[in-house]
């Protein structure tokens, strides 16, 4: 059985750690606020244009662009987006076995966060490229990752574009969620909406042609580049809302845990303690009788 | 109905307008476009400048940046980097973020990076016109 003195050493430990938890939970917070907001304000803006490039699409008639074009897929590439850094609960783990679900021979992986390089090296499966991004994502940072996935679609290196990433739900629920970014034709039609619910956008069906200016191929031209970066930009949004909320939740779970075992070790601690003095109190008590 | 349309101007950063207005000027890259309800179908790519919406006879100006107008009989949605209405501008800090987006350019930086401050440059530049324009009139 444990002595009085390493049941005080476990308790001081435990308080410590808790001390770090409940630290990294208010960290988390904070920061799970700001990722929230500019999750939940990027939506309108990826809605709209989605809807507005699948009306285009659906009215350009026959119109091609090389970013539309749809190839029998030899060649997949997911651009798998994951956190920085541990601590974060299940997040990561559910993500990954998203990511094993893909053909290992046909797969390249295009990593966004350091947790999703490491997960690639360590299963040895294809990285083409590893990307970093910050707390607070910048539009540079998904420019360029989706300029790199562009490229290995145009250069014929893959056929097919996917990106797997947490899509936050709610504080408490986040889930992993595979969309594909390329080629632009499939979401012709079928609008997905960024976020929450999958969203089925009516079509504007009142003309039978749209009118462009400059040109059709100029405006898409623009547009198709701009819609993929602004996508993957609103993609690390979301990962980033997701990786806040679970990792202050893990650790507001770390905290009451560790408070739930402080309080039990110090009333361990506090009966052995009374026991002790018990004891002690009995054997003066009995030397006493036996002298007198 | 057939009076108003529904015009929309959405950024990154939020939805900022959202309204029926009577007729909107857009900054098409050909020059400005005049849309008034029951417009054909039409889908542009527009510049920064002066965006000048028409509601309840009052007109209203907006500083936007470069991006996209989608027009569908009733509706018009813009969808750009930057939106700001003429009377939010805060002069000072505009032209102080112009004064530090120039210097900036002076630095040696990445074609990232590069791209990032003259966006930035152009915000400032044409919050500061559309601010001025309206000051004097």
């Amino acid at each position: 059985m444990a002595s009085t003195r390493d049941l005080r050493r476990r308790i001081k430990s435990i308080k410590n750690t808790a001390q770090i938890t409940k630290a990294m939970q208010m960290v988390a917070a904070s920061k799970m606020r700001k990722a929230q907001q500019s999750a939940l304000a990027g939506r309108p803006y990826a809605a709209l244009m989605n809807s507005v490039l699948a009306e285009v699409t659906f009215h350009a008639g026959d119109f091609t662009h090389p970013l539309l074009e749809t190839r029998e897929i030899r060649k997949r590439g997911v651009i798998l987006i994951s956190t920085d850094r541990g601590l974060c609960g299940a997040l990561n783990s559910n993500l990954m076995r998203e990511a094993l679900k893909f053909d290992k021979d046909t797969t390249v992986y295009v990593a966004a966060g350091r947790k999703a390089a490491q997960f690639v090296s360590r299963t040895k499966r294809q990285l083409a490229a590893e990307f970093s991004y910050k707390d607070t994502p910048l539009f540079g940072e998904a420019r360029a990752i989706s300029k790199f996935a562009q490229e290995l679609f145009l250069t014929g290196q893959v056929d097919h574009v996917d990106v797997l990433y947490t899509n936050f739900i709610s504080i408490l629920s986040q889930r992993p969620e595979v969309r594909s970014l390329l080629p632009v034709g499939e979401i012709k039609g079928v609008v997905a909406g960024v976020g929450g619910e999958d969203r089925f956008t009516e079509l504007f069906k009142g003309a039978t042609e749209f009118l462009f200016e400059p040109g059709a191929d100029q405006v898409l031209g623009n547009l198709l580049p701009h819609y993929l970066n602004f996508q993957v930009y609103q993609f690390l949004l979301e990962a980033k809302a997701s990786e806040q909320s679970a990792r202050m939740v893990a650790m507001k779970n770390a905290t009451d845990n560790a408070l739930q075992l402080i309080k039990d070790l110090t009333l361990e601690y506090n009966k052995m303690r009374q026991a002790s003095i018990t004891k002690e109190l009995l054997e003066i008590a009995t030397a006493q009788m036996a002298l007198g | 109905m057939a009076n108003t349309l529904k015009l929309e101007i959405v950024t990154p950063e939020a939805k900022t307008y959202s309204e029926d207005v009577e007729m909107v000027t857009l900054p098409g890259t050909e020059g400005e476009l005049g849309i008034y309800p029951m417009h054909v179908p039409l889908m542009t790519q527009i510049v920064a400048g002066e965006l000048c919406v028409l509601k309840d006879g009052q007109q209203h100006f907006f500083a936007v940046g470069e991006g996209f107008a989608e027009i569908t009989g009733g509706r018009v949605a813009v969808l750009t980097d930057m939106a700001v209405n003429s009377d939010d501008i805060d002069e000072a800090k505009a032209e102080e973020a112009r004064k530090r987006a120039e210097a900036r350019q002076q630095e040696k930086l990445s074609e990232e990076e590069m791209a990032t401050v003259t966006a930035s440059l152009v915000h400032s530049l044409t919050q500061l016109e559309v601010k001025r324009r309206h000051r004097k009139s």
